[in-house]
């Protein structure tokens, strides 16, 4: 395989992992004798560990970070506050989305932007053109990190016995640097992208091997499991967190997609994209993410279409028989005149009419 | 990989069984460890009729859905009611639970379909 190797490469065949090419990367979907069910049930009940190192990193420093940043991202840069992470969008002029990232902010002129794996080479390039007069200094070190995401109601537990530095201290989306993980130091943070608790950590290539193997063996008694891609994918469309290229992408806006939260309209400084959003909003959407629940037998998947009364209304962004919820569900990018809950929609699953209604998104909601 | 000798078999990893002027179609054993954990098959409608090589059912894991190809064009007489409320008998065992039954149109394509030895090797150059 041609694919690149993250430094865990041989930790996922010693344990059994299924690998594919994602995004240019070797990495497992899957591991033996577990599999992407059993995989996503650990998330949601002890814990499981992801090797995420293929993500991006791209340091931004110097006297005008901060200003950059709030010129560059539709979240407000200018609110946060040391140790504070924030998620935003970059937008193109035309409003449409280049990446969806986190924002780490460990000072007014020091900042990490944690990118996703496929759009790393290009959030970069996109970076440094916009980066203009700005007095920063932008720098990748997307081959320098190893990450890996803990995730589940134990995290906390099993990896508060590999540090002495107190886990309670780091809030939800906030970091602490240079935090000791039996001998490695790393960065910490509370995120994730399973709707668990969660810790994502960051160190050097070495380092993570370490880590990997030390949270695993940590974990062995409260049953942590390695997990792969395929359930990355189903934790995350079951808590309502959008893949790139799904929800939000260079032709689905955020406020399309509903993520209007991150998207600070009303911020002081002007921001690429703000004035086509800002339209956007003012003249009304024409189209709208919805969640929707199949009320028929079969399973939607991605890219099937959505139809209404023999019209074709829009297409499936995300679908699957979801493991925890154990219902046939999934996201939909439609015509907003239909995206209303309960409304009765069809969708086309190979060349049956298969019937769906519209429910909330946020699925995991009780 | 589990293949049984008095079945035929095709590039697409379907067994079919010949009996008299009817055709037993399943998937084989390297098909169902592929797909993972069987979530949901798709039956075709008794009396539906298919063309060689076209899709006559589909089957899905979690993660991804597989079409189902008939080898030899032919006419749907029995599905396999219990893969509704129990896909993962595919995965238990592929062999004793058949998707679809045909009555079987033109009798020579049989002599096209893959003994159990080619099968087998085409095994040994997947892996």
């Amino acid at each position: 395989m041609d694919a690149k190797k993250t430094p865990l490469y041989d930790e996922h065949l010693r344990l059994g992992g299924k690998i594919v090419d994602y995004a240019g990367w070797a990495l497992p979907v899957q591991y033996e004798g577990q599999g992407l069910v059993v995989e996503h049930e650990a998330v949601r009940n002890t814990a499981g560990l992801f090797d995420v190192s293929h993500m991006g990193e791209i340091k931004v420093t110097g006297k005008e970070s901060t200003k950059f940043l709030d010129f560059l991202l539709t979240n407000d840069i200018s609110k946060m506050v040391d140790a504070q992470i924030i998620y935003t969008f970059m937008a193109y002029e035309t409003g449409g989305v280049v990446d969806d990232l986190l924002v780490y902010k460990f000072g007014d002129e020091d900042y990490l932007l944690v990118v996703n794996a496929a759009n790393v080479c290009k959030d970069f390039d996109w970076i440094l053109k916009q980066k203009g007069k700005f007095d920063v200094a932008i720098d990748n070190i997307s081959d320098e990190i190893g990450e890996v995401a803990l995730q589940g109601p134990l995290a906390q537990e099993i990896l508060q016995k590999l540090t002495n530095y107190d886990l309670n201290d780091v809030k939800f989306f906030h970091l602490a640097n240079d935090v000791d993980i039996n001998g490695v130091k790393c960065l910490i943070s509370r995120t994730g992208y399973t709707g668990e608790d969660g810790f994502e950590i960051y160190t050097d290539n070495q380092g993570i091997v370490k880590v990997w193997k030390d949270i695993l063996e940590s974990g062995k008694e409260e049953g942590i499991k390695p997990t792969g891609l395929g359930c990355r994918d189903t934790l995350r469309f079951e808590a309502a967190l959008p893949l790139y290229g799904h929800e939000i992408s260079q032709d689905i806006n955020p406020l399309e997609g509903d993520f209007k939260f991150f998207v600070k309209l009303k911020k002081d400084s002007n921001f690429i994209g703000k004035e086509a959003l800002n339209k956007y909003y003012n003249d009304g959407m024409k189209r709208k993410l919805v969640g929707f629940e199949l009320t028929e037998r079969g399973i939607p998947r991605e890219g099937y279409e959505v139809y209404k009364d023999g019209e074709r209304i829009g297409h499936v962004t995300t679908g699957y028989l979801s493991p925890t919820l154990k219902k046939n569900i999934g996201n939909a990018l439609i015509d907003i005149r239909y995206a209303k809950l309960g409304e009765q929609i069809d969708i086309k699953i190979r060349n049956k009419y298969v019937k769906a209604k519209i429910i909330d998104r946020k699925f995991l909601k009780k | 990989m589990k293949v049984l000798k008095d079945l035929y078999y095709t590039n697409d990893h379907e067994w079919v069984k010949i009996e008299g002027g009817e055709a037993y179609i399943g998937i084989t054993d390297f098909a169902q460890h592929n797909l993972g954990d069987i979530v949901y098959v798709e039956l075709p409608e008794i009396d539906d009729e298919f063309d060689k090589e076209e899709a006559f059912s589909a089957v899905e894991s979690v993660k991804a859905a597989s079409d189902v190809y008939l080898p030899l064009s032919g006419k749907v007489i029995a599905v396999n009611e219990a893969l509704i409320d129990d896909p993962a008998l595919l995965n238990s065992d592929p062999y004793e639970n058949w998707i679809a039954k045909f009555e079987v149109n033109d009798r020579s394509q049989i002599d096209e379909l893959m003994t159990s030895e080619e099968y087998e090797k085409l095994l040994a150059e997947e892996e």
